[in-house]
């Protein structure tokens, strides 16, 4: 593990924004970044009558996921191509989630996230959220996400 | 300006422990709800910007227009996202943020929605979204 340059996004993501350190969100294990986790916390409860954490919380653990996603396919793409990871921001484009079903009452949320394909300076993303099970999703996400220039790396 | 109250379908979005965490206020007048969304620090999703989560703009989005919605719906219905698609349009400054939505067509079960997010220029919104809403009936 080479040492990341404090200002390329995987880190940037990884250390965590204000609102994710909020949220209580922490990185999960064995994804490379992509996934997150938001541990319960009643103060964050969407619905009371439901119990679950908000789909505000849910939507935000997912956004966070999946520009972590990107930030870990920019840096690989950067050493594949054996150049310095430059320094950079990127920007959602678009995000689009579908609520399957509200999250369990007093449950943590895990996001995971995959960027499909970079091109050029458009990242394209999906990932989903769940509790424990990926293959019983509590909302799925397809996003595109803007990288800057520098990070292009042409 | 006709002075009106929420309903209490739409008062209770507002009430939301996590709308609470967001610090998230629905205004009502003349039966147009407004999502007002006073900057804290802990909305920050970058930090370089700086610039508001895209996550809080999306659920203040969402959250108005379900406040929208429930003040329109009849009584007793209450509803809930099935799917919203967001579109970013500029980076949403560290400052007080705003959202108003409409209900484009209210079906018996679902409700198609659209809603617009600014800042300081209602003309030039940070994010709109739209979204479908199941309508269920308590």
């Amino acid at each position: 593990m080479t040492d990341e340059s404090p200002e390329s996004p995987g880190s940037l993501m990884a250390r965590g924004t204000p609102q994710s350190l909020a949220l209580g969100v922490t990185i999960g294990e064995g994804d490379g970044g992509g996934s997150m986790r938001a541990p319960f916390r009643a103060d964050l409860v969407g619905d009371p009558a439901l119990g679950g954490l908000a789909d505000g919380v849910v939507y935000t653990l997912l956004d966070q996921a999946c520009g972590a996603a990107v930030g870990v396919a920019v840096k690989a793409r950067a050493e594949m191509q054996g150049r310095e990871l430059a320094m950079g921001a990127m920007a959602t484009l678009d995000f689009r989630i579908d609520y399957v079903r509200p999250a369990r009452a007093g449950a943590d949320v895990t996001a995971r996230a995959e960027c499909l394909k970079i091109d050029g300076e458009v990242a394209f993303i999906r990932g989903a959220a769940f509790e424990t099970d990926p293959d019983d999703p509590i909302a799925i996400v397809q996003a595109a996400f803007m990288i800057s220039s520098a990070l292009v790396g042409r | 300006m006709r002075e009106t109250e929420l309903s209490p379908a739409s008062a209770r979005f507002a009430a939301s422990p996590y709308a609470r965490f967001l610090g998230l206020r629905i205004e009502l007048a003349d039966e147009t709800v407004t999502g007002v969304l006073p900057f804290a620090p802990h909305l920050i999703g970058n930090v370089v910007l700086p610039a508001l989560h895209g996550g809080v703009v999306g659920a203040f989005l969402e959250l108005t227009a379900l406040a929208q919605l429930a003040h329109v719906a009849p009584d007793g219905v209450a509803p809930r996202t099935v799917d919203v698609t967001v579109d970013y349009l500029r980076p949403a400054r560290a400052v007080d943020s705003f959202a108003r939505a409409e209900v484009l067509r209210l079906g018996r079960r679902v409700a198609n929605v659209r809603a617009v997010a600014w800042q300081g220029d209602e003309r030039r919104p940070v994010a709109t979204l739209r979204g479908h809403f199941l309508l269920r009936r308590d």
